[in-house]
This record gives C-alpha cells, structure tokens and sequence, in this order.
C-alpha cells in the first residue's frame, strides 16, 4: 500500500498547476468563458503542447497517461483554476474512440491530442436524469444504411466539435442497457441541428437534434447494439474526474474563505475567532480528507472488476455530492454578502462545485447505485 | 499511489487471520459477537494469549518486548481482530502509559513497569477528568503537596475507567499554581492500594458500570513515582493523548459494526421484505458505509504520512470526529433496524451464561443499550468539539 505518487505524475500536477495559476486567473477565465464557444482555441492549443490533452489517453492511443490516478491528478489542478477547456469532453468522446474505434476511427486520435481535432459526446436526453442505460434516441436499419431520429441534451462542447459520437437505440425499450448503438459522425452532416449555450457555472454545452440524419455501418463505433459497458466505464472516468475537479475547487474556496476569516473584522475582531465558525471550517476540511480518500479510491479501481469499480465510482460521486453542497453553501455564508458578488471569485468556485453534482448522476443518483451494489446488481 | 496490499503485508495478514483461528477462544468471541459484557478476566485473558505471542504491544520497540509493527501492520492487525470478533486491547498501560514512560520515565521506572504491563501484572486506569476539568483538562484541582520524598494527593477524579479492576493508576496532579494552569502539572503513578483512596461506581445512561470517581484523601505517594519533572506533565499528558489517538478512527470497530447492521437489517422485516430491500433504509447504510470506506482510506493516508516522518498535524483530530460520527450513526442504525424489539432490556443478559427468558429476535438486547453506551465516543479522548479547535488552532491557524 503506497498513497504517494509516481515522479511522471507529481511533474504533471505540477506543470499544469503552475501554467494555470500564472496564466489562467479569474479574469482571463471570465473573458474565455464569454468568448462565442465558451473556451479559447489558442489556450487549448497550449494545453496541448504542454501534454495535458495526451494525459487523458494511454500510450497504445498515443497518449502519455490515460490511468485513474492521471485524470485525478490533471482534474484537481483544472478544478483549482475553472478551466473551462474542453478536457471533460476530449475525456468522453476521445477515450470512446480509443476504446472501441476501428483503425481509421483510431486515426483521429492523433489530432485529438494535439488540439487539432476537437471531439464531443452526445449521450443524456431530456428524461434520461442520469440513467446511462436510457437512450430514446433511435436509430433505424434502413437497407445497408441507419436513419437516427431524436434529440441530446446538454452535450458538453457539442457546438464546438469536429466530431461527434453520439448514442442511439437500434433495439428493447427505451432504458435497456442492450440494443444501444453509437456511431462517430461530423455534426456538419444534414438533419444535424446544434443550439449552443452557457451554462450557469461558466461552461458550455448545446442541445442537437437529429432528423432523418443518415449514416452507414462505416459510422458505428463498436459492435451495434452492445455500447451500454463503453458507455457506463467512460462515464466512471467522467465521474471520477470531475470528483478530482471538485476536489481541486473544494480546496480553494476553503483556502479564500480561511484568508477571509482572518481578514475580515466585526465586533473587532477578525471573524475567524468565533468559535462557530472555527468550528464549521474544521467540519469542511474533514470532509475534503474525506473527498481526496475517496477520489484515491474510484482511481485505484479503474482497471478492477466492475462492480468494485463502479461501487467506487458511486462512492466517490455521492460523497463529493454531500460534501461539495457543504463547501459551496458554507464557504458563500461565511463570507457576507461578498460571497454574493460576480466580482469576487469565489462563487464561481461555489457555482462549479455545486453544478458537478448534475453531472454524471447527482448525490441521489449514486446512493441507489450502492444501494443496488449491496443488492447484488 | 497503490491501494493493494504488498505480498509481505498480505503474509502478515493471512499470518494474524491464522493465529485468531487458532487462538482466539470461542467463549471470547461469542460475547464479543453477542453484545455481552467481558469481564476482567476476559480481558486478561485475550491480554495473556496476545502477550504469549509478542503480539499485545503492537507499536512498543522489540527491546521492551513489543512487536515493533509498522502502521499498516497495526491497521492490519486491528481489522482482522475485530473481525474475528476478538475484545478489545484495554489501551490503559498498553498505548497511553507505555509509550510515555519509554520516552519521559527513569530507566528503573521502564524496567520495573514495562514488563508488569506486558505480562499482565498490572491494571492501569487513567486519572485525567475531575469533575471541574473535562475538556477545560488543564484546570484540574487535584493537589499533590510535596512532604519530604513523598507527595500527599487530595482531590477527586472522575470517569475513570475500570478504576475498579486497577491495581495502579497514571495520574496528573497539581504541584503548582503559578503561572499558566499547564505549567503546574505532574505526572505520579499512583498505587490503588494505598490508603485514602477510594473508588465509587457510576452507572452509566445503559445501566453499565465502566467508569468510576476516585477519591483521594491524604493518599502518599513515593517521589520516584513521579514521571519526568515535577510541573511538566502537561507535556507528557499531551504525548500520551496524541499516542491514544493512534487507531481512534476505530476503522475495525466500525467495519464489523456495520457488517452486523447488514446481519441485522437482512433478518428484520418490513411488508414481509427484509429491511436491507427498503429503499430508504438502505440509502441510509450506503450512506455510511460510503463514508467508512473514505475514512478507511483516509486513516491509512494519515499512518503511512506518520510512518514517513512527517509531522503530527491535525490528523488524529479529524479521524477522531469522522470515526466516532460514523460509529455512532451505525449504532444509531443498528437500533433503527431492530424497530419495537429495540425497546426491551434487560441488563442481565448482558452477562454470557444469563438464564433470562428475552422476548425478539436473540440479538436484539444489547443494540439500543450499545447505542446510549457508544454516545462517549464523541465526549471522551478530548470531546469532537475540543477536536475542533484543535483543527482550527493547528490547521487553520484561527
């Protein structure tokens, strides 16, 4: 048993640290968020050159990671620093092709990695609420081609893509896990209609829909009908790495609100010598010990069987959920009314770690799945 | 960063599973496992078998004896031990007083009582809490005036554990008061067979008798008892409080805690459906069983960063607050679980052998007994509350 990490990855951390503290403060990150794709392409760019792309990926995609403890290591620094890049989606879509795509899907890899191509996936549906098995989405053999009918909702980066994998049903009932099929497409194609948009945290992501939209069998990522696993093991690294990204927030609200408490005087005093709210930043660094183990362990089990895997992925999720609420409520109380403001950074730390609970399934979606877990499921 | 076990520590457990399958008396464990009351010779009994295989001092140095274990192989150890059901270790002479006379006591002190701890000839209580020094420990009252080379100590403790099975006991008193209240303290081993001291039960909120108030009058005790320098206890005391929090995560007591609540909530029934089925009682245990697993991991973080050097910071403070939350919210469970059969009791058949005709199912007894009981976790060892400054204090620097 070791908690210390590798010498590769103490350089990641660290690289990807200091470029976003001395290149992506508050400011720079408004002005990125409010650009016309919610993210700079030149800024991407760099973070490919740095290596951060390929940390997502194993070397037999040509990355330079691709391991639990690699996404947990880049997604705490991001989270650190709100970059809102395309690294979540880069994550989905990306790891989809490298897991299931054949040698010309592969190919794509390469400008993936190096910033060149940008990649989403559209998957969750109005009524899906985190259910990965629930795909209404439809897509029809018709002769030795597939028509897809339907509509995806908040596709993370969907707008910016080049390519899209996007989920659809060939066969069963609208939530079997069987009979989901996901094909590779270029969004560009016709019948494809993408709305994009902000998002409350400062991200962005699109609604598409898809009428009459035809495709071939050269479009499918993976055997038709059996995505639901793919889905379900990319969707724990998802899960994973925004419980690091939540991780990385958590500490800095933590650490803006202690400074604040030792700053800011009433009754004259500094704030921070009242003892109920010693008290309540001693209940919320507890908690964040208690997010990182759990982070440790949904990246440890990445490569286990799949109910320890996905038991810790759950874990972690639910945790972070509880613990994520405390932080983002406690941290705005604790401030006044300047918790309040767009000016100062905080809240948009305390918006995103709140937002990462509708990710990937929120705190009530992960207590059933242990739940299930426990029942044997 | 990897979160299996090595082959040598897999050997070191597959080593301690064997030792409690051959070792570990059934009589022992079935009251363990049966919420029954131990008893002192229970106790020693588990301390023999241990001490006979070097294993009873896991953290002492081999040179006194001790099995000089790394803390992962105590972490070990302490998981398969309560999972074999075996009792708990009385911590009195083993973890709090061991570890602060190898470092603070005279070499005739360690000599004389290092090996009496080990072989069982002395039952040591601590004499910390007074009625007017709970969590405020450094008021303490108790007095020890100095009378040649004797001390004479008036005064009272209380809570004091198992006082009433102790042949000694490790004692703060005040032999000053200038200066700071910390700065008048010492530490004295005090023979319970002295005169002047008596020792009277108090039954606690479950109708047990562990804890006990200790009275002093008169009561002389030679100087070469006194550990390290007179005024300096203060610091021997805080010592041996941050050795007794090695382990306060009770990662192994909760572990087997909850796999009873497992036990228990899969015999229960609600609508004819065992009661592990219903939704909102299971969210409830997966809820807390999420939060045993982080802590597991957090509490192994915190002994490999102690094992590596660095520095004690906050961490037994945390561990302590999230250990006994947890304990105490399967507890909490635990008598949930049991709905209307939580509600007879009868403290005799606390005692293995009882001839005592209970009403339920046969483990239902002791639960919400276990769960009045169990609510000292968060005021002893210094109250989640004291823990808290202590985190603001050293943490936060607030």
């Amino acid at each position: 048993m070791d908690f210390t990490h590798t010498e590769d990855r103490r350089m990641l951390a660290d690289m990807a640290g200091r470029f976003i503290r001395e290149r992506y403060d508050i400011e720079t990150r408004h002005k990125i968020a409010g650009m016309p794709l919610g993210f700079d392409r030149e800024m991407w760019n760099q973070f490919a050159e740095l290596g951060l792309i390929g940390a997502l990926f194993g070397d037999q995609s040509g990355g330079f990671g691709g391991a639990g403890f690699d996404i947990a290591v880049l997604f705490e620094e991001l989270g650190r620093g709100l970059v809102v890049e395309p690294f979540l989606a880069t994550l989905l879509a990306g790891r989809l092709i490298a897991d299931l795509g054949n040698d010309t899907q592969q190919a794509l890899l390469g400008d993936i990695i190096a910033g060149r191509a940008l990649v989403a996936f559209a998957h969750g549906e109005a009524d899906s609420h985190y259910d990965l098995g629930h795909v209404s989405t439809t897509a029809r053999r018709v002769g030795e081609g597939w028509i897809v009918n339907g509509h995806k909702a908040v596709v993370l980066n969907g707008d910016a893509a080049d390519r899209i994998v996007v989920s659809a049903r060939i066969s069963g009932d609208t939530c079997d896990k069987r009979g989901i099929a996901l094909f590779l497409l270029d969004p560009s194609a016709k019948g494809i209609d993408r709305r994009g948009y902000g998002t409350v945290d400062g991200y962005h992501a699109c609604d598409i829909t898809f009428t009459k939209v035809a495709l071939g069998d050269g479009d499918l990522l993976g055997a038709a009908g059996e995505a639901f696993d793919a889905i379900e093991r990319v969707t724990g690294l998802a899960a994973l790495a925004v419980c690091a990204e939540a991780l990385g927030a958590m500490q800095v609200a933590t650490e803006m609100t202690l400074e604040y408490l030792k700053t800011r005087t009433q009754f004259g005093v500094p704030i921070g010598r009242f003892q109920v709210l010693q008290h309540r930043m001693a209940e919320m660094l507890i908690e964040i010990e208690q997010v990182r183990s759990a982070v440790i362990n949904a990246a440890g089990h990445m490569e286990a069987p799949r109910s320890v895997r996905e038991w810790h992925v759950s874990a972690a999720k639910n945790l972070v959920g509880r613990a994520g609420r405390l932080v983002a409520e406690e941290t705005i109380q604790m401030h006044g009314g300047i918790g309040m403001t767009w000016e100062y950074a905080l809240p948009h730390f305390a918006k995103r770690i709140v937002m990462i609970d509708h990710l990937f399934g929120d705190e009530d979606h992960h207590l059933e799945r242990i739940v299930q877990f426990g029942a044997g499921a | 960063m990897d979160l299996s076990f090595t082959p040598d520590e897999i050997a070191f457990r597959d080593e301690v599973r064997a030792f409690l399958a051959a070792k570990l008396p059934e009589h022992l464990s079935d009251k363990v496992r049966n919420g029954h009351r131990l008893t002192k010779q229970d106790m020693e009994e588990w301390h023999a078998i241990l001490s006979a295989r070097g294993w009873l001092a896991a953290s002492w140095p081999k040179k006194w004896g001790g099995a000089e274990w790394t803390a992962i192989q105590r972490h070990i150890f302490e998981e398969e031990c309560y999972a074999a059901g075996a009792p708990r270790i009385m911590p009195f002479g083993v973890n709090m007083l061991g570890p602060v006379l190898m470092k603070y006591g005279s070499e005739e002190q360690k000599a004389h009582y290092l090996p009496r701890i080990l072989d069982g000839t002395d039952w040591w209580c601590q004499g910390y809490s007074e009625p007017g020094a709970g969590s405020d420990l450094a008021s303490l009252k108790t007095s020890a005036v100095r009378d040649d080379d004797h001390y004479v100590v008036n005064g009272q403790k209380t809570w004091t554990t198992f006082a009433q099975y102790a042949d000694w006991m490790f004692c703060l008193v005040r032999t000053s008061n200038e200066g700071k209240p910390q700065q008048g303290i010492s530490f004295l081993l005090i023979d319970m067979t002295s005169p002047g001291i008596d020792v009277r039960p108090i039954v606690t909120l479950d109708g047990g008798h562990e804890v006990n108030e200790v009275f002093f009058d008169d009561v002389r005790v030679p100087v070469a008892n006194r550990v390290g320098q007179e005024n300096a206890g203060w610091t021997y005391a805080k010592y041996l409080l941050t050795h007794e929090r090695t382990g306060i995560a009770g990662v192994g007591l909760s572990t087997e805690a909850l796999a009873q609540l497992k036990r228990i909530a899969a015999r229960q029934k609600k609508r004819g459906r065992p009661l592990a089925e219903d939704p909102y009682f299971a969210a409830r245990v997966a809820r807390v069983e999420i939060d045993l697993a982080a802590m597991r991991t957090t509490n192994l973080r915190a002994l490999q960063a102690a094992a590596s050097g660095a520095p004690p910071g906050a961490e037994s403070s945390m561990l302590k607050i999230k250990g006994t939350v947890i304990r105490q919210e399967i507890n909490d469970l635990a008598r949930r679980a049991l709905g209307l059969y939580a509600l007879p009791f009868a403290s005799e058949a606390l005692e293995a052998g009882h001839n005592v005709t209970l009403v339920g199912p046969d483990y239902a007894n002791p639960i919400a007994s276990q769960y009045f009981n169990n609510r000292k976790l968060s005021i002893f060892g210094g109250s989640n509350e004291i823990q808290k400054n202590i985190i603001s204090k050293i943490v936060l620097g607030l």
